[in-house]
């Protein structure tokens, strides 16, 4: 049971229930997500319609911090309100390495990380410590406490954000320069963290934390305290939450104390559900899904939450657990 | 320094009984009915918009008030009958998703039906005075309304919990609810009253405040935050709890903003001292959650059976 499982072990890691995570079938499911991610860009330019570049690289952005989230959503049964915070979090500590003029990834990507990783291992060390509402609240506590530090630091632009200088440089090259760039960069981070995601959902570790989701009381009396796994777990999501935060600012060559608002948090725990928790490939679907919702909505109208806010409401009252609960065999709970 | 100190006191006691009005509701909600919700700020601010119209309409603020809580009630009631009744049996999960999109529909609803812009309320004429402290100190009269109208709604709640048929039920429903229902309470009925009492509250506050701070869309969502704050502070489920909690945060947040650089100041020099004030004041209220919590992972008073 330890190191790298075997197909074997992997296979018996299945569980029965419909829109759990499978590692053979989410492995293809993966791939075809990301085959169809890297036909936007000469589509869009056959098309003539550049921007879909740009949305796609949304989608993938939101996509990652939605899938981080699934991490401890899905697998580990918490539903964490704070998780924009991370976001925001890796986004303003590139942003501030960037007014010091460190505009190189070598440096930002280790910094956002490292900020993320270590908020996330404070802040749920506390708010592991409760669980059901109390954690859904504590989350939400502590990603507004990172909203109002941004806020304040008026040395970085504060309640205004902060514009960046340039997009970031890899050893010195533009390499993220151009919308196909980023594009294909956020592509290739998004393949490496379905693919690490994908083997700690097969290991002993995602084994144990589904445990923990599923039953805690009788995973402690086999030797498996929830609290390690589930704080490893929040600490790991919070990290590649952090790299989603990179990506962001370098689209928007903007970092602003908005990324944070508890708002987007919801909207994350939207994207997972829609697409299917505890599902490799379904929280990058629910962000690409809502993204385009967003967009097709706000194209008819400014008032396009009004929409969203009532979708919201009937494919929670109609279909049980979002609009995922709507296809037959998934987003079945436990 | 005394003086400021008053009046920062009076203003944090101010902001906690406001809090308390609207954080009672919420946690009532939660303990008697098991559920989560989010669109609690979003009742405030209807509240709010109903008094701000109806005072505009009858050109009486205190007609306004007094319309707005039936309003209020009636509002709650339609939004229970078309969503939240739906969502008593479903996870957490499924009740902030639900939630979060009604807090959607409302902010943007309020948008459309009033626009954009910040409405304003005149103060009523009556209230418009100060009262006098110590010395030359004034406060103003509203304010001071403001802690009585609430201390008087904490204790018209305090005995429909305590001292009425209706509070012996939602005790027991908050900690037995399968056995009232088999007593033969209609727990649904229970649960409407229940909904319906917290809009009334949160309304109540919203309309409070109409004159003293600017009605605009998102005026729901900062106060539904703080007020989470509170519950977790004092204990989900626990009116007591909410009520001491609730003094506790309005006195951190007001006191810390305006005494927070001046003890800074002995420690660092003094634009640090503002820019680190300035930086934590609007966090404390998190740090101290944060604090409670580390030692007491179910707030202060944790209702029981829970």
């Amino acid at each position: 049971m330890s190191g790298a499982p075997s197909l074997g072990a992997r296979l018996a890691a299945r569980t029965g229930g419909g829109g759990r995570l499978r590692p053979s079938r989410s492995g293809l499911a993966a791939l075809a997500l990301l085959a169809a991610f890297a036909l936007v860009p000469p589509a869009a330019q056959a098309l003539g319609l550049p921007f879909l570049t740009a949305t796609a690289t949304r989608m993938l952005i939101f996509g990652l911090a939605a899938l981080s989230l699934d991490l401890v959503l899905g697998l580990g049964g918490l539903v964490s309100f704070g998780h924009a915070a991370f976001l925001g979090i890796g986004a303003t500590a590139l942003g501030i390495l960037d007014a010091h003029g460190l505009r190189d990834l070598a440096l930002q990507v280790p910094a956002a990380v490292a900020s993320c990783g270590l908020f996330a291992l404070v802040t749920g060390a506390i708010a592991l410590r409760t669980r059901g509402v109390y954690f859904i609240m504590i989350t939400l506590a502590f990603g507004q406490m990172a909203y109002f530090l941004a806020v304040s630091l008026a040395a970085y632009g504060g309640d205004d954000g902060m514009a960046l200088s340039r997009r970031s440089t890899l050893f010195g090259r533009p390499l993220l320069d151009g919308d196909e760039a980023l594009f294909y960069a956020a592509l290739a981070v998004m393949a490496g963290a379905l693919l690490g995601l994908r083997r700690v959902a097969g290991s002993r570790f995602g084994r144990v934390l589904r445990g923990t989701r599923d039953n805690p009381t009788r995973m402690e009396a086999i030797g498996f305290p929830a609290f390690p796994y589930r704080l490893t777990a929040y600490g790991l999501a919070g990290a590649l939450a952090g790299l989603a935060g990179v990506l962001l600012a370098n689209q928007a060559e903007f970092v602003s104390p908005a990324y944070m608002s508890w708002q987007r948090s919801g909207e994350l725990i939207v994207m997972v559900v829609l697409g299917g928790r505890g599902t490799l490939v379904g929280p990058v679907v629910g962000a690409a899904a809502l993204i385009a919702l967003e967009e097709v909505l706000a194209r008819h109208s400014e008032h396009w939450r009004l929409g969203l806010g009532l979708i919201l409401v009937a494919s929670v009252l109609l279909g049980r657990g979002g609009l995922a609960g709507l296809v037959p065999g998934r987003g079945g709970r436990p | 320094m005394l003086n400021l100190f008053l009046i920062q006191a009076l203003n944090g006691v101010q902001l906690g009984i406001l809090l308390f009005l609207v954080a009672a509701g919420l946690t009532l909600v939660f303990g008697v009915m098991d559920l989560i919700n989010l669109a609690h700020g979003a009742l405030y601010m209807v509240g709010a918009y109903l008094a701000a119209t109806l005072a505009g309409l009858t050109g009486s603020f205190g007609l306004g008030l007094l319309l707005a809580l039936p309003a209020s009630l009636a509002f709650g009631l339609l939004v229970e009958a078309l969503v939240i009744r739906h969502l008593y049996e479903r996870d957490h999960l499924d009740q902030v998703l639900a939630t979060f999109g009604l807090i959607l529909i409302l902010n943007e609803g309020v948008r459309i039906l009033w626009g954009n812009a910040p409405m304003s309320v005149a103060l009523p004429e009556a209230l418009s005075g100060a009262v006098p402290l110590t010395g030359t100190l004034r406060y103003p009269l509203y304010r001071v309304a403001i802690i009585a109208a609430g201390l008087a709604a904490a204790l018209l709640l305090h005995l429909l919990v305590h001292r009425t048929r209706l509070g012996m039920q939602l005790r027991a429903g908050a900690t037995h609810g399968p056995i009232v229902a088999a007593l033969g309470v209609d727990v649904r009925r229970l649960f409407r009253l229940v909904f319906g009492l917290g809009a009334v509250l949160a309304g109540f506050a919203g309309a409070m405040v109409a004159p003293i701070l600017s009605v605009d869309p998102g005026m729901g969502d900062s106060v539904l935050i703080l007020t989470f704050v509170v519950i977790v502070i004092g204990g989900v489920g626990s009116v007591r709890g909410a009520f001491v909690a609730s003094l506790i945060v309005g006195l951190a947040d007001q006191l810390g903003r305006s005494f927070g650089p001046i003890l800074l100041r002995s420690l660092m020099e003094a634009s640090a001292a503002a820019q680190t004030g300035r930086t934590l004041a609007p966090m404390l209220t998190y740090i101290l959650m944060a604090g409670v919590l580390a030692f007491r992972p179910a707030g202060l008073f944790p209702a029981r059976g829970r």
